[in-house]
């Protein structure tokens, strides 16, 4: 497949996904999309190694549930970029709204600008990456994968955390139950160092701080800091 | 002479024994309890009606001869590919790690031969449910364990899970012992932790952005498949209206008699309304939308009888959904099991869990006697999938042939032809609930 | 649940096509709100001794002659009484506790939607782009205005259940969200004699911050108020005669994103409401944080 234009100006966002979804097997040219103007579900369920460019702002679910996909979004994203992604690539050039890339199970979600709340919530593997900062309750009740935060981060940062890792460049204003911060270990630097390049950022990993579960949470216990 | 004075036994019903043991026990663990299946407190319910069968105003059809279709079709308003089902009666959304792999596999052979749908749960699509269920719904959870594309795209419908009417507005738990190395992998949590469920989505919150969610959903399947939202019974009038304006092509609603494998038991007990209370509720505001028959409603939360199934129907239900019935025809609460062929008692097993059959709620351990709610490696293999098959397809026929026999003798030809008219009430509650006439009155209160 | 949008014009030349800017944004938000729709706009100030009433009659006509026959009866004066359809905008040298209680008796089924020196207000029932026909939304003129869509939740599908909700003078709300303490909002407002005509939770926020106002805060503190006494999911909208704010609450699960340029301020719950406005590209877009109080003055 060659290289493909549409203007979502002048076609169904329906039409254009069934094109994405066809044939997966053949398809490995770029898509390039225009005047996406906040539409809800671009790109959604691509399921082959397809390069999708969106030249303008998206709307919820951008690049949901994709795998294999390589998305670009020239402009910011609305809530849930990249959600449930299962594999490749989605790079947000300007800021994400809340619930970027939650629940997502692989791939690596890349933001050059600010997150909102709730980013990588429920995360179940692959690797977020925030030039900027996250707001609040980024990374609740993250299960698996990494999130490397460039900036600073909101309130209750990890909140009820299981085995995925959090790196913070920045402040952090406070930390959710059971999260804790945690000395950065050889491994912690060669992964964030591999994980900075692949983003494109260009920072030390020794600027980061390591955040993960203390474990408190994983047993019922009436002397644990629970409320649920 | 007796030396010691009569024993004066006055139980106090504010503080009975039941109470007393509650509070012993909460100062004991400083913990809530948590447990298995649904209300036990008695409630007004679908007993409380009884049929206005044939007379001389109204003609029965032969129970034995004369046809009566069952057959039930949803998902019509949006989907490309509507669900078709032989009988309006499916099995509800139970999850891989509350049940076994086993139980899960004899669900859907059930539900196939019976031509019914099976649901997944809050853990993903197994390859035995999927390879055994014609019709699987998957269900898109809070808590997104196991969610995938591919197993999406595998599904018949899509069932987005609001609540559950063991408890809405509560995220469910799976305690670490029911978290074996399978379970553990496909929801990505570590092996034997307590696991607790959100209770609301990571990426949406209210219709407004349902509807978004929704129409994601249909984009990634190409708009084929009927998507259901399911929603605990608590306010059932708004929440149908606000999932039929969301997009729904089908509605769910779940009284609190609905089971959960494992949740506070305040959340059992004390949120929630009786089905019978929201399934009136449910069908006026399809009515009032004029939605009635274009988007289908499933009523669930203790439809254990044929009878049940039927009262649901007339009072304006498309289908019903059965949860904790079939794990009981699968030998829940039952005292023996069929392994090898042979009948084994487990008196002991409920013993050891302090509890005895009939009055089993202990799902949350992982210890389930009789292998249905258990990921144990021992005792799981209690459930044999073919003989558990046999059974479920057993009680649905049952429940499908006693709806019928009612359909017939109240003079239809369709079971989807019973009409609130046909009922009455035999209690105030029940007739102010269901707003049917107190029988031999035509009086509903309020 | 909702959509909400809102344009304050910096230049004020522009603010002859405040309504052409506003249209299409409130359309944009109706998959967000297809029951209702509905606008409060704000423009130059009347001299302190005169007020503007927005009145609405429900049904699609009124005869409006009768009540301007009644009005000159009653208070001695040719009333400026600008009518389209069910929906009137009366100007008058009238205080409010002269007029309301008389309209109230002689009127009481006309519905008085607003009351101040700078606002003028519409809503109904039907989608977005129908209200906008229906008022001829695209031909208002003003310097700021708060629009809003409404799916119901809780409450009926009327008029009197679409948003805006104004209280006092000069004051308005749109909601996105679901407040789930409003009763008790209601029942510590009541009897202070505040007065509430739907069961909407909206009228609860509405009110709540308008009677702090009252009661000397400022909109920024009475704002500060709101967020320990109002329990819930919102993002607020909020209009005075010279500001809009705009707030969300600590989880802001209620989508809301601003683009400003030199010419105006724009909010609206999705891009896809700002993405026709000239110089969008250009604009200053963010999301507002969380408890973050935004304020904009004409």
């Amino acid at each position: 497949m060659d290289s493909v234009t549409f203007d979502l100006a002048q076609i169904p966002l329906r039409q254009v996904n069934t094109f994405l979804h066809q044939h997966p097997e053949q398809k490995t040219g770029k898509v390039t999309l225009l005047n996406p103007d906040g539409a809800h579900s671009i790109a959604v369920g691509l399921n082959a190694a397809i390069e999708v460019e969106i030249l303008g702002h998206a709307g919820y679910y951008a690049a949901g549930m994709n795998q294999q996909g390589t998305v670009t979004i020239h402009g910011n994203a609305g809530p849930g970029v990249a959600e449930n992604m299962m594999s490749g690539r989605v790079h947000v050039k300007g800021f994400a709204s809340v619930s970027a890339g939650a629940s997502a199970h692989g791939g690596l979600l890349t933001i050059d600008g600010d997150a909102g709340l709730r980013c990588g919530i429920s995360l179940k593997g692959g690797d977020i990456v925030v030039g900027g900062a996250v707001g609040s309750f980024s990374g609740f009740m993250a299960q698996a994968g990494r999130m490397v935060i460039c900036g600073d981060a909101g309130d209750a940062l990890g909140d009820s955390l299981y085995e995925a890792v959090i790196y913070v460049r920045g402040q952090i204003k406070s930390l959710g139950a059971d999260a804790q911060i945690e000395p950065m270990r050889e491994a912690d630097y060669q992964g964030l160092r591999e994980l900075l390049d692949r983003a494109g950022f260009s920072y030390s990993p020794a600027e980061f701080k390591r955040i993960a579960s203390a474990r408190q949470l994983y047993h019922w216990n009436a002397d644990a800091d629970q409320e649920y | 002479m007796n030396t010691h004075p009569a024993i004066h036994r006055e139980e106090s019903w504010g503080y009975d024994r039941r109470i007393i043991h509650y509070i012993q026990n909460a100062a004991a663990h400083g913990l809530y309890e948590i447990r298995g299946m649904g209300a036990k407190r008695q409630l007004p319910h679908f007993d409380d009606l009884v049929f206005l069968g044939a007379s001389l105003s109204r003609y029965p059809l032969e129970g034995y001869r004369e046809k009566c279709f069952t057959e039930t079709v949803l998902g019509t308003r949006y989907a490309k590919k509507p669900i078709a089902l032989k009988i309006p009666i499916t099995i509800a959304g139970m999850s891989f790690g509350s049940l076994s792999a086993n139980v899960k596999e004899a669900l859907g052979r059930a539900a196939t031969e019976m031509g019914t749908s099976t649901t997944t749960g809050d853990g993903g699509m197994t390859l035995e449910e999927r390879q055994s269920s014609q019709t699987l719904v998957y269900q898109c959870l809070p808590s997104r364990y196991g969610f995938n594309p591919e197993d999406l795209r595998k599904a018949d419908a899509i069932e987005v899970v609001i609540s559950q009417g063991a408890k809405p507005g509560g995220g469910g738990m799976l305690l670490g012992q029911k978290i074996n190395a399978r379970v553990a992998e496909m929801r990505t949590l570590p092996e034997g932790i307590d696991q607790r469920s959100a209770c609301r989505h990571p990426d949406w919150t209210g219709p407004d952005d349902l509807a978004i969610k929704i129409q994601e959903l249909r984009e990634i399947t190409d708009w084929e498949k009927p998507i259901y939202v399911k929603v605990g019974a608590a306010r059932p009038f708004n929440d149908v209206k606000l999932a039929v304006h969301a997009g729904a092509d089908v509605v769910v609603v779940d009284g609190m008699q609905g089971g959960t494998a494992a949740t506070q038991t305040v959340f059992i007990e004390h949120i929630g309304i009786p089905t019978l209370a929201a399934v009136r509720q449910a069908v006026e505001a399809l009515e009032e939308m004029d939605m009635k028959g274009k988007v289908q409603l499933i009523v669930s939360g203790g439809i254990r009888t044929g009878a049940d199934v039927a009262k649901a129907l007339a009072m304006g239900a498309d289908a019903v959904s059965i949860g904790q019935g079939v794990l009981i025809a699968l030998g829940c609460n039952s005292d023996t099991y069929v392994q090898n062929g042979g009948h084994h008692s487990a008196v002991e097993d409920y013993m050891a869990l302090g509890t005895a059959p009939g009055y089993c709620h202990h799902c949350h351990t992982g210890q389930c006697p009789v292998g249905v709610t258990t990921q144990d490696a021992v005792l799981e293999q209690r459930l044999e999938p073919e003989v558990g098959a046999r059974r479920v397809k057993n009680y649905l026929q049952t429940l499908n042939m006693e709806l019928t026999t009612i359909a017939r003798a109240c003079g239809k030809q369709n079971v989807h032809h019973l009409e609130r008219e046909d009922l009455v009430a035999l209690t105030v509650e029940a007739a102010a609930m269901a707003r049917v006439p107190l029988a031999g009155t035509s009086w509903i209160p309020g | 649940m909702c959509g909400i949008v809102g344009l304050l014009i910096k230049q004020p030349h522009l603010r002859a096509s405040l309504g052409e800017l506003l249209v299409p944004m409130l359309v944009g938000m109706g998959d967000r709100g297809p029951d209702s729709a509905g606008l409060a706009i704000f423009s130059d100030a009347l001299p302190e001794t005169e007020r503007k009433y927005s009145l609405y009659s429900g049904g699609t006509t009124y005869g409006w002659g009768d009540l301007a026959k009644n009005l000159q009866i009653q208070f001695g004066f040719v009333p400026d009484l600008e009518v389209q359809g069910n929906h009137a905008v009366l100007t008058a040298a009238l205080a409010p506790d002269q007029f309301k209680p008389w309209l109230q008796q002689h009127y009481p089924q006309l519905h008085l939607l607003s009351v101040g020196r700078s606002i003028d207000l519409y809503k109904d029932t039907g989608r977005p782009e129908e209200v906008a026909d229906r008022y001829q939304f695209l031909n208002l003129q003003g310097s700021h205005t708060v629009g809003h869509t409404r799916m119901a939740t809780e409450s009926a599908v009327t008029p009197a259940h679409a948003h805006p909700f104004t209280a006092g003078e000069d004051f308005c709300l749109v909601h996105n969200g679901s407040l789930s303490n409003p009763n008790q909002i209601r029942r510590q407002l009541e009897p202070r004699g505040i007065h509430f005509e739907t069961d909407n939770d909206t009228e609860a926020a509405c009110r709540f911050l308008e009677w702090r106002m009252r009661e000397g805060d400022t909109l920024e503190t009475a704002i500060q108020q709101g967020f320990e006494a109002l329990d819930g999911f919102y993002t607020f909208l909020i209009g005075t005669a010279d500001k809009l704010a705009l707030v969300r609450d600590a989880f802001a699960c209620k989508p809301a994103i601003v683009a400003e340029t030199a010419d105006y301020v724009a909010i609206a719950s999705e891009f896809r409401s700002l993405a026709h406005l000239p110089d969008v590209k250009q604009a200053r877009i963010y999301e507002p944080a969380p408890e973050e109080i935004y304020l904009w003055t004409v």
